[in-house]
């Protein structure tokens, strides 16, 4: 699946897309992970929570829920809310 | 206030100076004189960098207490005195939650403490919400540390993200003893000032003495009532701490377990209201403070616009004012708790960075101040490092 990255998290995958895979969205951040360590821990707390300026939406949708299905060909879109001085 | 000479002359070693701040960290390379500057940054541009501390027993390994506004914190390190850098593969992080119970995630670390000369590796950091985390390899991987993340007794001391300072509640001022790294002191902001001397693993309470704000009827016993600012250990007697607080400045004899109010000889019009105190390194009578308006609303600004920095060398007992060099009005900035250190030279150089985002030093114990930079983004954290 290609996942679209937010500018702040380009200093882990250098590029504004990536490629990843998983069932679940959990899966797919895993996947991330594992290419590009620490970029899920910018994203998602300890508490398996996402974090209050991500969004993350799937095929359009905003989903909230690390346990949303995946399937082949979606679209993935990180946001990262750019509020603040 | 006298300068002595404590140490016999030899040629010193060049200091830099590690500049954290809002918008990113900077270091300031100086010559041997500690009269020029060479500009070394910004790294991490736009990253909130809570703290940047030397590991003083390799010389060279930096970390970097980091997050942005917008994502989730981590820390930083380099091997090569701050050539390059990479990030710790495990960040400070509380334990998950047991499932149907609220946890907490760290919003950042806040503070770094490298354990002394006889563990290295190891490193401590305490982070907003309060926790305290422990490193063993030079900050590459953090765990939760001691009882004190999830005691139910320390949770409540802690309060709620509303009842500490505006930019979250804060654990800081870790403490190892040199000569006993099982005894540990830290400070919460709110919450108290606490000691160990069983490594971590059970806690006593160390607020005797220190006052809470008047007029609400809090109980002094408890410690959520209690807002360390700042606290140091002086390096030469591990017995003696210094500490700024919400509520005055005091010092600390072990094994005494009382504190006592030393800022109360403080000039009443300046009060003894901070946030950073910094100790002599080779003096332990000898210490100094940032005082800020606490009065009325709290504008946490020099009293008067007129910012100084006051000096001790009797513990104390008395205080001298020492602003040569700085503006003599309308200078409405203050000092953070981490952003104001000393070097080991002799005379010994001082150091502090303003919410403004000047940079300040004085090569003679505070008696004469030069504004080495300005224009840089508020200023959080100050270290003087030889690299």
């Amino acid at each position: 699946m290609k996942v679209q990255i937010p500018s702040a998290l380009r200093s882990y995958t250098e590029r504004g897309s990536a490629e990843a895979q998983g069932a679940t969205l959990a899966e797919l951040l895993a996947d991330l992970d594992r290419q590009y360590p620490g970029i899920r821990f910018r994203m998602i707390d300890e508490q398996e929570r996402v974090r209050r300026h991500i969004r993350i939406f799937i095929n359009g949708q905003q989903v909230h829920e690390l346990a949303c299905a995946l399937s082949n060909g979606d679209d993935v879109v990180i946001v990262q809310a750019l509020s603040g001085g | 206030m006298p300068i002595r000479s404590r140490t016999p002359n030899r040629k010193s070693p060049r200091v830099t100076v590690l500049v954290a701040t809002r918008k990113g960290a900077w270091l300031f390379h100086g010559d041997a004189a500690r009269k020029t500057w060479k500009t070394d940054g910004p790294h991490f541009l736009g990253h909130v960098v809570s703290h940047l501390v030397l590991d003083p027993r390799d010389g060279r390994t930096l970390l970097a207490a980091a997050k942005t506004g917008h994502l989730g914190p981590t820390v930083f390190r380099s091997t090569d005195r701050g050539k390059t850098w990479k990030e710790a593969t495990q960040p400070p992080a509380f334990a998950k939650a047991a499932e149907g119970t609220q946890g907490r995630s760290v919003d950042h670390t806040f503070w770094l403490t490298p354990a002394p000369a006889s563990e290295p590796g190891v490193w401590y950091a305490g982070t907003s919400p309060q926790g305290l985390f422990r490193s063993a390899d030079g900050g590459v991987s953090w765990a939760p540390f001691s009882v004190i993340n999830d005691d139910p007794r320390f949770r409540e001391w802690m309060g709620t993200v509303q009842d500490g300072t505006p930019d979250g509640p804060k654990l800081h001022s870790v403490i190892v003893d040199p000569r006993d790294t099982a005894h540990l002191y830290i400070a919460m902001s709110g919450g108290g000032v606490h000691e160990s001397t069983d490594g971590g693993r059970s806690w006593n309470t160390l607020i005797k003495g220190l006052d809470v704000v008047e007029g609400f009827g809090f109980d002094p016993l408890q410690p959520t009532f209690h807002d360390p600012h700042c606290i140091r250990m002086c390096p030469t007697n591990p017995d003696r701490l210094y500490q700024q607080n919400h509520c005055g400045i005091y010092r600390i004899d072990r094994p005494s377990d009382t504190w006592v109010r030393i800022g109360s000889s403080m000039p009443k019009k300046t009060g003894d209201i901070g946030f950073p105190l910094v100790v002599h390194p080779r003096d332990d009578n000898t210490a100094w403070v940032f005082p800020m308006d606490g009065t009325s609303v709290w504008p946490r600004t020099s009293p008067g616009g007129k910012p100084a920095v006051y000096g001790t060398c009797n513990g104390g007992r008395t205080w001298q004012r020492l602003d040569g060099g700085l503006p003599k009005s309308q200078a409405w900035w203050t000092v953070k708790r981490q952003a104001m250190t000393a070097d080991a030279h002799d005379p010994v150089g001082l150091y502090f960075g303003t919410t403004s985002g000047e940079l300040w030093m004085s090569r003679n114990e505070g008696r004469k101040w030069q504004c080495i930079a300005r224009h840089l983004p508020e200023i959080y954290a100050v270290d003087a490092a030889v690299l």
